[in-house]
């Protein structure tokens, strides 16, 4: 129904509305124009590697060693199942932080490891307490997963409230695999690195890439940041699944980090603004929505009109056209609520706001 | 300047059109705090005007464009300013630009026939007392204006469902 129909507005999808800007497709044809069409190392390229390090100093403080601590990978989902595979052994606990990005959970079994889920709800806006972590952790647990800014809610969390964190994963020895690859979508706050906490550096495996803010989804580029034995092993199972990743994206990505800053700003200012009129636009027409610090996934709740979210987000789809993703396919804390990417273009955010409210007044 | 007025600047940059009511949803005020901020931007001319940005080849009305580079005497006490106001007071006259380089002011004119554009500038122009040199060159396709890009836009396909 969704391809057949051209009236349909998606707000499905999780994915940037930008094509990848100019100049970093340039550096790609002229990389190729140049004949660089080979393998490079299984670690990626040194130039690219150094790139990172270069960032994460800057940035957040953090220094990686690019010959031992850097793995450049085909998207974050490669940089998650080698995480994951490389830390779990059969009969590991995960612990995963619902609603959670679908690919977790399977990654975890796929690896001979068990997901077990914690769950967040609107009053805690979302975030991970210590509480409910405490609650979840076993002897058996491995590491935790986390993913701030998250997909789907667009939950963040600071430094304040992820000190806590840090200090049970201490406390109880396990590591954390935390997805970053929303950071630079944080619009009221500073970003905080998982790794940047007082000794979390070594417990932590960070994942993050290129798609969401340089808006390069098809180049699969990402890279997870590990001490150096547990990047290790993530290089072993690398070096034999994919080898590395495609030269031509790499370069794409040396140029983006150098020299794309502007553009990602111009992007997450953009995002912002749609990011204020879809939660101002929910509100208003009485689906209380819940105002995400990041990302760029509103999470409004549709349990006021009687319907699930399944319901709720078929309905929608067959009578006005609108694609929304279901929050129950987050977990089971997603119950009750939609996921509405605003990567859509402001007038197809207010058109499917109106033909939201029309649905709701027919229900 | 504040966040917020920058914002409200790039909108009104990308589309003149905006109302205060949708302009008030993307910046976080409401339409009366927008619609008085936007009066202090035009009362400082820092909104200096709306302008749109029209395809007239595809309207069916064709006008002929040059740019016409001169090399100008410069007057005492007025510098280039005093041909600068000669030039930009005309209405064929579309912009006045002082450059450095080979030539002193660059022009863009605009007329409905390629004969029009040359007339004026032999008459009008070439004429003027400061002005000893033009080099006129005709504008044969316009790909971009203004920062857009004046051709089909690149369009994003996307899934409409995906993580």
């Amino acid at each position: 129904m969704v391809s057949d129909n051209e009236d349909v507005i998606s707000l499905g999808v999780g994915e940037p509305d930008y094509i990848t800007p100019w100049h970093i497709r340039e550096a790609c044809i002229h990389s190729l124009e140049q004949g660089e069409t080979s393998y490079t190392s299984n670690y990626g390229l040194v130039e690219l590697r150094d790139e990172i390090s270069r960032t994460y100093t800057q940035k957040q403080g953090l220094y990686y060693d690019p010959t031992s601590e850097i793995l450049v990978t085909s998207g974050v989902s490669e940089a998650l199942d080698l995480a994951v595979r490389a830390i779990t052994d059969p009969g590991d606990e995960i612990i995963i932080v619902e609603p959670s990005y679908v690919a977790y959970a399977p990654a975890i079994i796929f690896a001979g490891g068990y997901p077990v889920s914690v769950q967040t709800c609107r009053e805690d806006k979302f975030k991970l307490t210590s509480e409910n972590l405490k609650k979840a952790i076993t002897p058996k647990t491995k590491a935790i997963l986390l993913n701030y800014p998250n997909n789907p809610t667009g939950a963040v969390m600071d430094k304040k409230e992820l000190e806590p964190i840090a200090d049970i994963v201490e406390e109880h020895d396990i590591m954390v695999i935390s997805d970053e690859v929303y950071e630079r979508m944080t619009y009221d706050t500073q970003h905080t690195c998982f790794a940047s906490l007082d000794g979390m550096r070594e417990r932590t495996i960070v994942l993050n890439g290129f798609s969401k803010a340089y808006s390069m989804t098809g180049f699969r580029m990402a890279y997870a940041l590990a001490p150096a034995p547990v990047l290790s092993a993530m290089m072993r199972i690398h070096q034999y699944s994919m080898l590395c990743a495609p030269i031509t994206a790499q370069v794409g990505a040396i140029e983006a980090l150098k020299n794309g800053e502007e553009e990602v700003e111009k992007m997450v200012n953009e995002y912002n603004r749609r990011r204020r009129l879809i939660v101002k636009g929910f509100n208003n027409i009485g689906l209380d929505c819940f105002n995400p610090g990041g990302a760029f996934y509103a999470f409004p709740s549709v349990a006021s009109t009687g319907l699930t979210s399944e319901q709720f987000a078929e309905r929608l789809l067959e009578q006005q056209q609108v694609v929304t993703i279901p929050g129950d396919v987050f977990g089971r804390a997603g119950n009750g609520y939609l996921r509405c990417a605003y990567a859509a273009s402001r007038e197809d955010i207010k058109e499917a706001l109106e033909r939201i409210e029309t649905f709701i007044s027919n229900i | 300047m504040d966040r917020k007025t920058r914002d409200i600047l790039e909108i009104l940059e990308n589309d003149a059109r905006s109302s205060y009511e949708d302009i008030s949803a993307l910046v976080d005020m409401t339409p009366e705090e927008v619609q008085k901020r936007i009066h202090q931007l035009e009362k400082a001319k820092i909104i200096r005007k709306y302008k749109t940005v029209i395809d007239w080849e595809l309207a069916g009305e064709d006008y002929v464009y040059a740019i016409i580079e001169l090399k100008v005497t410069l007057e005492r006490k007025q510098g280039y300013q005093g041909i600068a106001e000669r030039l930009y007071r005309f209405p064929e006259v579309r912009s006045v630009r002082l450059l450095s380089g080979e030539h002193d002011i660059a022009l863009t004119v605009r007329g409905k026939s390629m004969k029009q554009v040359a007339f004026f500038v032999a008459e009008k122009i070439a004429t003027l007392e400061q002005v000893h040199n033009t080099a006129t060159h005709f504008v044969l396709k316009t790909y971009k204006e203004d920062g857009l890009i004046m051709e089909e836009p690149e369009h994003v396909k996307r899934l409409p469902v995906s993580p």
